[in-house]
């Protein structure tokens, strides 16, 4: 050993260390996230082979899987649209640094509101939906207030706050599902009745008529954020609460209306759901669509055209994790782990887009 | 006097910016020297990578003529290396001993009476008053400041290095801080300070280091040097360096704050009592320690601050009266009453760093649209305006401003203010962390405002600054006022008494 910090040698160099790199390029940018994304279907590769079967004709499969034939593309779309839309409530939100991981709640809520009247309510046909659609979207936004509420009145912490608000909407849907709301018809099987056809949403194309909302609400939210006072307020609450109140922005009241909207366009994908594609409430009604749009949001680093693309690539992934479940007898969380590594991969590459890593130079 | 630490052509980038570049520098045993130069120079990047906290891209450093690596600040404890931070690094909840020790070699358990043995021996060498069982979060910052000196010296520093130690303490303290230095040199140590001020440099070194823009560009002993030549150094040409100050005209009471007393969550009393006039026309300067109120006074003038008790009265161009006292922000703004704000804290509250300039200037002009949309036309124009009235170095008005410096920042968050026409203009610290250019920028700017009857308040800490631009000082101590004085004829070393010692004292100007 020499003396400590007392240079012998080469060997005192640290081997590797830590340099904030210059700004990069836009396109620099767009190729290291492209490499992460690859780097996790490596690794999610490496699973495949380390499960005994060949990643490449399992990544064939899941791309036929979900955009081959027709039937596979309409699935892949129709999975989309629920997180798509998810992901557009959540990242107003997020853009305001209000981490709303409540819209599993807002969700279901949504789907409760929409389900009641499409069971119970006897509005007449040709009014049902407009009435579902607006019940949604009052049910998830007032769902999304609560916790702006506690927020703005006693700075409650809004991450455990919408966490816990979807287990309380998930019993109560558990709660109608297996008392008031179980059909009779159905003996012994505890489930809700299925909706009439006039409480179902038309097609176009193939896929019901929400991809055209979907698509409406991403032009509505990129407006809003871009090119109103509102969506300026958010970005600057967003980006720092003393400056908020130093630019006179009332900071709660702008917690408490983004997060009525953020959880209206939650509730939104509820009314979608039922109405669109399951036709009926369940305890079942999300299948996760509240945290998966989580991904999608900061995938697409909240932007709303961006998060078109990932709701899709999410979803190739999902329906094509179906298609090879039994062909190679794969479970299909394999997508759900292949979704992990992008996420961690994508988030990780971050840290190589401020940092670069310096290697000991060869000693002379 | 032997040469003990000697720094070789060291280089240190951080992305684009070059902090150090090829700087050689000497330091002897038993000589005190002043490492000098504007903020942004490379100073304390400097410093950092000889005591550890950074490492160079290139260039050597000897301690004792041997070439050393220093990867650690423990690396840099072993050679003898201390630093005290511009920013304390201390934990509140823990004494000044248990401070002291930590991170030190050694088993779980302090031995109470050896280490205070020990740290009492420390400042009767050297002059020092400390309690060694106090509480950090009951000290004053001198105090904390005294901590970090014995920190250092505990752990058997031979070569100190002092970033900025001025900053924080009034001259009186500044005075024993700088006999304590003086001990240590005494004692054959070698002291290095870094500081901006030229006066400290005078007083207190033997030999000056001069940097600029990264590079050590001269290195002379101190009896050489003279203050308009150390300026010129860390400029890079010949400046003058006084502020013009003319006689205030037409002043009239502008806002007449009486018996305003503001709390923090805990229930302290931030300010207690405090009562004065800002007329037209005057720059009135606020001096206090650190933390005295300055903060919470501005911030109850311009309706961040919530209000216990008290009034804030603001008075017409047509002499109406208009309580402010309990108003917030959009309502001050609401009542046509302009009062202008740039805040301390610049990018966490004046401005948003990540947004352009453009959106910065919104801040401001946002609200005045109709309809739910924003109106980006009206603020790039303004934006455009003050970066050529300004000269604000940007690469555009569509990047974002924490890419620029300082000075530039600054511009932009002062000229917005001054762009809103305001009839009172409150600024806190205005020239923390800029360079001499971008100050007297600052100062003319304020000179300006003042001459076009603007009612200004400035809360300032170099307490020459205040004495050459303001006309009336108030002196917080405390939360209190401690004496309301004349620029023109109150000595600095009054002023320091005054922020120490509450008393009555008010000049009739």
């Amino acid at each position: 050993m020499s003396k400590p910090g007392v240079k012998t040698s080469h060997a005192g160099t640290p081997f590797v260390w830590i340099v904030k790199r210059d700004s990069v390029s836009r396109k620099q940018a767009y190729l290291v996230r492209a490499a992460a994304i690859l780097g996790a279907l490596m690794l999610g590769a490496a699973l495949f082979l380390a499960m005994g079967h060949n990643p490449i004709m399992i990544y064939r499969d899941m791309l036929t899987g979900s955009l081959g034939r027709t039937l596979a593309r309409t699935e892949t779309v129709r999975i989309a649209i629920p997180l798509l839309v998810t992901a557009l409530g959540i990242g107003l939100a997020f853009k305001m640094r209000f981490w709303n991981i409540g819209a599993e709640g807002q969700i279901i809520m949504g789907a409760t509101a929409a389900s009641y009247f499409a069971l119970f309510s006897g509005v007449p046909g040709p009014y049902l939906l407009f009435v579902m659609f607006f019940a949604a979207i009052a049910a998830g936004g007032l769902w999304g207030l609560i916790p702006a509420v506690f927020k703005s009145k006693w700075n409650t912490n809004e991450t455990l706050f919408t966490l816990m608000l979807n287990y309380i909407a998930l019993e109560f849907v558990r709660y109608l599902q297996f008392g008031p709301w179980r059909d009779p018809r159905l003996r012994g099987f505890p489930s809700i009745a299925m909706f009439d056809q006039a409480a179902r949403l038309p097609r176009v194309f193939g896929v019901h008529i929400g991809w055209i909302f979907a698509l409406i609400l991403v032009a509505i939210v990129y407006i809003y954020m871009k090119k109103t006072r509102h969506g300026y307020e958010i970005t600057v609450v967003g980006e720092s609460i003393p400056t908020a109140r130093y630019a006179g922005i009332n900071v709660g009241r702008v917690f408490l209306r983004t997060m009525f909207l953020s959880g209206a366009i939650c509730g939104l994908t509820g009314f979608l759901i039922v109405s669109g594609a399951n036709f009926t409430l369940s305890e079942m009604v999300t299948g996760g669509v509240g945290f998966t749009a989580i991904t999608v949001a900061w995938l697409s680093r909240l932007n709303p055209a961006v998060m078109i693309i990932f709701s899709l690539f999410i979803a190739m992934l999902q329906r094509g994790a179906n298609a090879v479940q039994t062909t190679f007898r794969i479970p299909s969380s394999a997508a759900d782990i292949l979704i992990g590594f992008i996420l961690f991969f994508i988030l990780g590459c971050e840290f190589f887009l401020n940092y670069k890593l310096v290697f000991r130079k060869k000693v002379k | 006097m032997t040469e003990v630490v000697r720094i070789e052509n060291i280089t240190k980038t951080f992305g684009t910016v070059t902090a150090n570049r090829d700087v050689c520098l000497d330091v002897r045993r038993g000589e005190i020297l002043a490492l000098l130069g504007e903020n942004g120079s490379g100073k304390t990047t400097l410093m950092n990578m000889l005591s550890g906290i950074y490492f160079p891209d290139s260039g050597k450093i000897y301690i004792n003529g041997e070439e050393v690596v220093i990867r650690s600040p423990r690396d840099a404890f072993a050679l003898g290396i201390g630093m005290v931070h511009q920013h304390f690094k201390l934990v509140d909840v823990l004494t000044a001993a248990e401070n002291i020790v930590l991170g030190m070699p050694g088993g779980l358990l302090v031995n109470r009476d050896e280490t205070a043995k020990k740290i009492l021996e420390i400042s009767d060498k050297y002059g020092f008053i400390i309690d060694p069982w106090k509480k950090i979060y009951n000290m004053s910052v001198s105090e904390k400041q005294t901590v970090e000196i014995i920190k250092v010296l505990y752990r058997g520093a031979e070569i100190l290095i002092l970033d900025e130690p001025t900053a924080v303490l009034t001259p009186q303290e500044i005075d024993k801080l700088f006999d304590v230095l003086r001990k240590m040199k005494d004692d054959n140590k070698a002291v290095i300070i870094i500081t901006h001020k030229l006066g400290e440099v005078m007083v207190l070194s033997d030999r000056v280091s001069i940097m600029r823009k990264g590079e050590c560009v001269d290195t002379v002993p101190t009896p050489d040097a003279t203050v308009q030549s150390l300026a010129e150094g860390m400029v890079g040409r010949a400046l003058s360096l006084s502020i013009k100050r003319k006689e205030p005209e037409n002043a009239t009471d502008k806002l007449v704050v009486s018996g305003l007393t503001c709390l923090d969550p805990t229930g302290r009393r931030t300010l207690d009592g405090v009562s004065f006039t800002l007329r037209t026309g005057e720059i009135m300067g606020v001096a206090g320690i650190a933390g005295s109120g300055q903060k919470e006074l501005c911030e109850s003038l311009t309706g961040l601050q919530s209000i216990h008790s008290g009034a804030v009265t603001y008075i017409g161009d047509d002499g109406g009266k208009t309580e402010l006292a309990g108003l917030t922000p959009s309502e001050v703004t609401g009542k046509g009453i302009r009062i202008a704000f740039v805040p301390e804290d610049r990018l966490g509250m004046g401005l948003v760093g990540n947004l352009d300039m453009v959106e910065n200037m919104m801040l401001k002009s946002y609200r005045r649209a109709k309809g739910i949309w924003v109106d980006r036309k009206t603020p790039k124009a303004a934006a455009v305006k003050l970066i050529e009235k300004l000269q604000i170095v940007t690469p555009g008005t569509a990047a974002p401003v924490r890419r620029m410096s300082g000075g530039n920042v600054q511009k932009v968050l002062l000229g917005r203010e001054i762009q809103s026409e305001p009839s009172v203009l409150v600024v806190a610290y205005p020239t923390r962390g800029l360079d001499i250019n971008s100050s007297y920028t600052v100062y003319d700017l304020l000179n300006e405002q003042k001459e076009n009857g603007v009612a200004v308040m400035f809360a300032g800490e170099d307490l020459d600054v205040l004495l050459e631009l303001c006309d009336r000082i108030l002196v917080l101590c405390g939360g209190k006022v401690s004496g309301i004085v004349d620029a023109r004829t109150v000595t600095k070393e009054e002023i320091g008494v005054l922020m120490t010692h509450l008393s009555k004292r008010e000049d009739a100007v």
